[in-house]
């Protein structure tokens, strides 16, 4: 038997994936992601109408972005108030979309994005870019693809894929990145610690790798529930005409 | 009939819909000869135009386009509508007071008051300004009777039907008056409340089943089942 993590996984596997879609009634579009210990929720508003006024442009809608920790998301009860760290990663997060998106198509609007950490197990950044990218695609936001996300990293002198909360915490080295499906851009990619020129290469197709795999759970997600509701309704209207 | 099923396909942002000597419609764009999808919806083919029926998304606005309205404020010369979109609406006085409108003697809120709903047309609009509204037109102003359901606007072609195939279904099958906004407000005028209530369920039934082919025949059989199981109760 190969090299077995903490959680008993491979280095280059991931942790086990949930997602869903549709889990808010109220937002335009919502999404749900579930990583190992690490679940995010996010909700999309918009193109709607920018408030304060002054922040509308004219060439194009503007993206606002929020990620929060909940106050029991973590060990320790965190501040609800946003940090320096939630504030970089709101930044991050939108940097990390707009490549995928068309700004342009609705001038003088905002799309709102809240990324909610419900419980956090390392590479809740990376969750929430996933879950965002689902969320904008259901809230019927014209994108060009969509945006994967997952991080590798260095933990015990050994290169690895999708940290959880114990190897980021005593890692050597965290690499998160994201990839946009179609164009294969690299719209997400930050470097925690030291790695050497050869680690960093192997640790970024390691990502891609683990990148590609989630972006295929995206993709069955978004077809089991675009087809499930259909089948309900389908069966409902066939004991109606039975009757 | 079939044929036109088989080509209308589910795509997801960023699915790859055809290669080669195509262009891009409505939802895709176009990366080195291959079309892509950027919004969920249903892949279709005109010609060589390949373009997306999307199944979610807001409003926006089209000059002629019929929307119905909710008033939000008035103003010294205008009202400002919700027309479910990201844009407010604006539907000036002078638009309604015809010759010569005189903010002293005419009132505004005598005419159309908050929280009104109305039936109305897009006159103008583009990138820069908020789409500009008449009602001046036949049909067009206040709604005061029925019910209103709303519905997202991107399947509001699926309400239609092919040359009005839907609604023309929904209007005989029920004997309700239905007017369509394009934004996403239908308004039903029936001659009793079980009349009206069953168009908004077939709505809501159009709404949840759009992408699904077989739609009309589904729709049929579901809504002679409801009639006449309502005469029954009626004996």
């Amino acid at each position: 038997m190969g090299y077995r993590r903490i959680d008993g996984r491979a280095p280059d596997e991931l942790r086990p994936i949930k997602m869903a879609l549709g889990v808010l009634d109220k937002a335009d579009g919502s999404a749900y992601v579930e990583q190992g210990g690490t679940k995010v929720l996010v909700a999309v508003y918009g193109p709607r109408e920018v408030h304060p006024r002054h922040l509308a442009s004219p060439e194009g809608s503007i993206i606002r972005c929020r990620y929060h920790m909940a106050p029991f998301s973590t060990q320790e009860r965190k501040n609800p108030a946003p940090s320096r760290r939630e504030i970089e990663l709101s930044k991050v997060i939108r940097q990390a979309l707009t490549p995928a998106m068309f700004l342009e198509l609705y001038p003088r609007t905002t799309i709102d994005i809240f990324a909610e950490v419900l419980q956090a197990d390392g590479g809740t950044r990376c969750a929430c870019v996933t879950a965002c990218s689902l969320a904008l695609a259901d809230a019927g936001i014209p994108l060009k693809g969509l945006v994967a996300s997952c991080a590798a990293g260095k933990y015990q002198d050994q290169i690895m894929l999708d940290l959880n909360d114990v190897e980021d915490k005593g890692c050597q080295a965290d690499l998160p990145v994201a990839w946009l499906s179609t164009t294969g851009e690299i719209t997400l990619l930050q470097l925690n610690g030291l790695l050497t020129e050869d680690e960093f290469r192997e640790a970024l197709s390691l990502a891609l790798k683990g990148c590609r795999q989630i972006y295929e759970i995206q993709r069955e997600t978004l077809m089991n529930y675009y087809m499930a509701p259909a089948k309900e309704l389908v069966s409902e209207v066939g004991q109606e005409g039975s009757k | 009939m079939a044929t036109q099923q088989e080509e209308r396909k589910l795509v997801f942002p960023g699915d790859l819909i055809a290669e080669g000597d195509y262009f891009a419609g409505e939802n895709t764009f176009k990366r080195e000869n291959r079309i892509y999808a950027t919004r969920i919806g249903l892949a279709s083919k005109d010609g060589r135009r390949i373009f997306v029926i999307a199944l979610r998304g807001t409003y926006e606005p089209k000059v002629g386009d019929t929307v119905i309205g909710k008033v939000i404020d008035i103003g010294f010369t205008n009202w400002t509508l919700d027309i479910l979109s990201p844009y407010i609406a604006i539907l000036n006085a002078s638009d309604v007071f015809r010759r010569g409108f005189d903010p002293h003697r005419d009132s505004l809120s005598d005419v159309f008051g908050i929280g009104d709903i109305v039936l109305a047309e897009v006159a103008q609009f583009d990138r820069t300004r908020d789409p500009l509204l008449t009602v001046r037109g036949p049909g067009l102003g206040k709604l005061t009777k029925g019910r209103l359901e709303r519905i997202t606007p991107a399947k509001i072609p699926r309400l239609i039907g092919k040359k009005g195939s839907m609604i023309t279904l929904l209007k005989n099958e029920t004997g309700c008056q239905i007017t369509i906004g394009k934004n996403g407000y239908v308004h039903i005028l029936g001659k009793s409340r079980e009349a009206e209530e069953l168009v908004s369920l077939a709505i809501r039934k159009i709404e949840a089943e759009a992408h699904i082919p077989g739609l009309t025949n589904r729709m049929t059989e579901f809504l002679r089942a409801r009639m006449k199981g309502s005469e029954d109760k009626e004996r």
